[in-house]
Formats: C-alpha cells, sequence, structure tokens
C-alpha cells in the first residue's frame, strides 16, 4: 500500500521522546515549547516563523493568486479561518517579507438559521465577528444561510468574464505588478457598512423545515456543506472576486478525505481536499491551511492572540457516533495520538487521486449538487444498484449517487 | 495552592465559563495532572464527560498547555503541579 517513510519503532515508545533534549529542533538554543509529529520540537520563536513561512511558500509555490486579484476570505468564525485572516493580513502588511499582493475581502456565512438558533444568539455572534472584521480593514460581508432561496438557479454556470483576461504566466505577471506599483501598496477597499443580519423570517422557516425534515444527521451536515458552498461561489461571483479561500485544515481534510469515501464520494475526493479547486470554472478555490494540523493552528492562535469565535454547529456536543463525519473524525484523531504521521499519511493519497481525477475530467458531464465531474460513472453505479427499473428519468442523471442518496432524505 | 486553567472551545462543557482559578486541596503528595483531570472531572465538568476525557487522559483533539507549553513536552499525565501554574484545555476538533 502507501509507502510511509518514518520509521514507527522509536514514536509507540512515550519515554523515549521524554527523554530526548528538550530544546527546539531548530535553533537549538531555546527551550522547545510545541511538539509538531514526533520528535519535531519548536521554541515560540521558531514556530512562529514555520508558520508564516509555510503560508506564504504555499501561495508562492502553487501560483495561482495573480498579484492585485480579488480575493474571498471565507470566514467562519473558527480557528482555522481565524489564522488564515490573520496570515494574510500579515502578510499583506507593508514590512512583511514576500509580501502577498492580492486585494481581500471577508466573507462570513451565519448558518443560525439552519442550527435552530434564536435571532438574538445570531446577531450576538455576528456583531463579535463584525468587530473582528472591522479591526482588519478589509471589506467584509455578512450573510445568513437563508440567502440560499435566492440563489439563481444560474448558480453552476460561470458568468461571462467582464474583461479579457491576458494570457500571462504567473512570473510575467509578478514582474508586471511589481514595476507599476514599486512604491505604492495596495490600498483595502472601503469596507462596507453593516447594521445587522437581513433575514427572512419565512425563509429562516423554510430552512428549519428542510433541516427538520431530515433524519440523519450525516445527511444534515453533508446538505450544510452544500449550501453553504454554493452560497459562498455565488458571492464571490456577484461581489467581483475572482478566488474564494477556505480556511480547512490538513487534519480536518483528512478527516473529510475518509468520511468522504464512506459517503460515496470517492470520485471528488482530490477536488473536495486538494489545494485548488477549479470545478467552478470562473471562481477557483484554494485551500491555504491544508498543511497545517490542528494543533499547529490552535497553539499558534493561543500564543499570538489571534482571535476566533467560538460558534457551535450541528455536530456540537453529539456522540462519537452521531454522524458518519463524526465517527470519522474520532477514529482519526484517535489514531493520530498513538501513531503522529496518520494523518499525513492519508493525505499523501490525495496527491495520487488528484493525477486520475485530472484524466477523467475531460469525458464527463457535472452533476448539479455537488458540481463534480463523473456523469458517465454516476449512470453506471445507478443502474447496478438497481434503483430505477431501466426507467431513464432526465432529473435523476443529474445527481451523483451520493446526492441522490441525499435528496432521498429530504 | 492556586491555579488559573482555561478552556479554549472546551467552555461549553463547563457551563460556558472560560476562565476558572482553581486552589486543590492540600495533600501530601504533590498533585499531578492525572489527578488534576480527575479534579476537574468531578468539579468543574458540568455534562458529557466523555468529551473531555477519555480514561486516565483527556480526550485525542484535546491540546493541554502548562504555562504555554504542550504537555507532552513536560510529561503529560506524570508532570507533578507547581503553585501558580498556568494550565490551558483547546479543543482542536472544533472549527475550521
Amino acid at each position: 500500500m502507501c509507502q510511509v517513510d518514518e520509521d514507527y519503532n522509536g514514536q509507540l515508545d512515550r519515554d523515549e521522546v521524554l527523554s530526548f533534549s528538550k530544546k527546539c529542533v531548530k535553533c537549538k538554543e531555546a527551550t522547545a515549547v510545541l511538539v509538531i509529529r514526533a520528535g519535531d520540537m519548536f521554541c515560540s520563536g521558531c514556530f512562529k516563523e514555520y508558520f508564516v513561512h509555510k503560508f506564504r511558500a504555499m501561495l508562492g509555490k502553487n501560483r495561482i493568486i495573480f498579484p492585485g486579484e480579488r480575493v474571498l476570505l471565507a470566514v467562519s468564525g473558527g480557528p482555522s479561518s481565524c489564522s488564515m485572516l490573520n496570515q494574510v493580513q500579515e502578510g499583506l502588511s507593508q514590512n512583511a517579507h514576500k509580501k502577498l499582493r492580492f486585494i481581500p475581502g471577508i466573507v462570513y456565512i451565519d448558518e443560525g438559521g439552519a442550527l435552530g438558533l434564536s435571532v438574538e444568539e445570531r446577531q450576538r455572534t455576528v456583531d463579535e465577528l463584525q468587530s473582528m472584521f472591522k479591526a482588519t480593514g478589509f471589506p467584509y460581508h455578512i450573510l445568513p444561510l437563508e440567502e440560499v432561496f435566492d440563489l439563481p438557479s444560474s448558480v453552476l454556470e460561470e458568468s461571462s468574464p467582464s474583461s479579457e483576461q491576458p494570457d500571462i504566466t504567473y512570473k510575467a505577471a509578478v514582474d508586471h505588478f511589481i514595476q507599476t506599483n514599486r512604491n505604492c501598496y495596495l490600498s483595502p477597499e472601503k469596507q462596507a457598512d453593516l447594521t445587522g443580519l437581513n433575514i427572512q423570517e419565512s425563509h429562516t422557516h423554510s430552512l428549519q423545515q428542510i433541516f427538520g425534515s431530515i433524519k440523519t444527521l450525516t445527511a444534515k451536515e453533508d446538505l450544510l456543506q452544500t449550501l453553504r458552498q454554493h452560497l459562498l461561489v455565488h458571492t464571490a461571483r456577484s461581489k467581483g472576486y475572482s478566488k474564494l479561500m477556505l480556511g480547512d485544515n490538513c487534519t480536518r481534510l483528512a478527516v473529510k478525505l475518509l468520511a468522504s469515501i464512506s459517503l460515496g464520494r470517492g470520485a471528488q475526493l482530490a477536488i473536495d481536499t486538494g489545494f485548488s479547486d477549479l470545478r467552478y470554472g470562473d471562481i477557483i478555490t484554494v485551500r491555504p491551511m491544508r498543511d497545517y494540523s490542528a494543533k499547529e493552528v490552535s497553539f499558534y492562535n493561543h500564543m499570538y492572540n489571534v482571535p476566533s469565535v467560538f460558534i457551535p454547529t450541528l455536530d456540537t456536543k453529539t456522540t462519537d457516533k452521531a454522524s458518519v463525519l463524526r465517527l470519522t473524525e474520532s477514529f482519526v484523531t484517535k489514531l493520530q495520538a498513538h501513531f503522529p504521521s496518520t494523518v499525513s499519511t492519508i493525505y499523501r493519497l490525495v496527491g495520487i487521486i488528484n493525477l486520475l481525477y485530472m484524466y477523467i475530467c475531460e469525458w464527463f458531464s457535472m452533476f448539479i449538487v455537488c458540481v463534480c465531474v463523473g456523469g458517465g460513472l454516476g449512470l453506471v453505479v445507478y443502474k447496478q444498484g438497481g434503483i430505477v427499473c431501466g426507467q431513464k428519468s432526465l432529473e435523476k442523471h443529474l445527481y451523483c449517487y451520493s446526492c441522490l442518496r441525499l435528496t432521498s432524505f429530504l | 495552592y492556586c491555579y488559573p486553567i482555561s478552556l479554549g472551545g472546551a467552555e461549553l462543557l463547563f457551563d460556558g465559563v472560560k476562565e476558572h482559578q482553581v486552589t486543590l486541596p492540600s495533600q501530601s503528595e504533590p498533585w499531578d495532572m492525572k489527578q488534576l483531570l480527575v479534579w476537574i472531572q468531578r468539579n468543574l465538568l458540568k455534562e458529557r464527560p466523555e468529551l473531555f476525557v477519555q480514561g486516565d487522559s483527556v480526550r485525542p483533539g484535546i491540546l493541554v498547555l502548562i504555562n504555554d507549553a504542550d504537555w507532552e513536552l513536560m510529561g503529560e499525565l506524570e508532570y507533578q503541579l507547581q503553585d501558580q501554574d498556568n494550565v490551558v484545555f483547546i479543543s482542536t476538533l472544533h472549527g475550521g
């Protein structure tokens, strides 16, 4: 199966780790304060450097965000997305080494309607987040999930390009940008002035009805994820952003990867968990936090006072077996505690699958809910599963197997 | 002996209170983390203990910091508490 470079022998023996010198492995001077993976101990200063560098390197290496581009940051209030916001802020600041060069905006989607939270609770969370966003100076958009009912049916279609994008390489774009902007920095856009959520009660009611009618937590989570994604893409499109940045961290993506397989979304693994997601055409989704483990993010946020807001979600305070996602999360984290290379090993699958995915992309049409490719494959599974006896309803061809199962719960 | 304890994300299980000043009853041997966890479970944890502790230790996914350093570097459960030690529990399972 997968080849793993690390040697497992030392990792099960806790005593060995403790008997190592507690100096930072990088500077070898200061006392180590954090252990990442097995045996990698960093002091506070070196850890910060490592953390910041990883973010810039991730964006720089992938060369997908061009200078001057408008990028929408999807912030959920959780530690990873807030950390991402913080990194973008630091990266854009004047004296940053290897300065970032894009124009950010922030979006937050209030999902309280689906969770049954009261308007007061929702407003409170929004106020807290609003003050956090205001402090960054970036324009921000706060939307209730209810807006999903107002999405045009053409959400899956690319918007017509407003200007002709010249076909230039990344390097040329950077050079050009540096020359024309030698002495000035990108001034942040004027902040939007928001006075509160505009929630239509009837929409909230409809939302609650939909979620209330779904029997399993797994299906609810899946639907929430889909609705959120569609709304994010629509927002990016309608407000003129060309990129969407999501804050999924490594641990979360590893869990998502395994859970996706259980849910029948194996064909979409690569784009669901890879760095960039091109399925929407004009809006490209990137995941710059993808190489950070949840532990690294939490530690950094704590040490460097990165604010985040705790917002309960569908699976808060649920048991281990409440949903497929919860069970997978529990499985991965427990395994990770004893075998620190669990997450990175799961991760390496993605790279391999990515190659295969790009290959099959050419031939199949897209499904409408998950917007994933594989119409041909879906039909095959569908027929074999015997769900419809020989009848070819046009509607059913539009769903992949997983989404079809989901809609059967509605 | 007094120990400030704070919770990041886990405060839902502790009545929503994030910061706790804990004074442990004196005993002949010094308190260690293992005993502290038992104490917390008995005295502070308001609900759903299985979301915080698992067996002798914390549930995997909860990061424990003692004086802003990873408890893995301090001996985890065997670490002996000293007066004014600051203990932080951060739930890494939440949020993205």
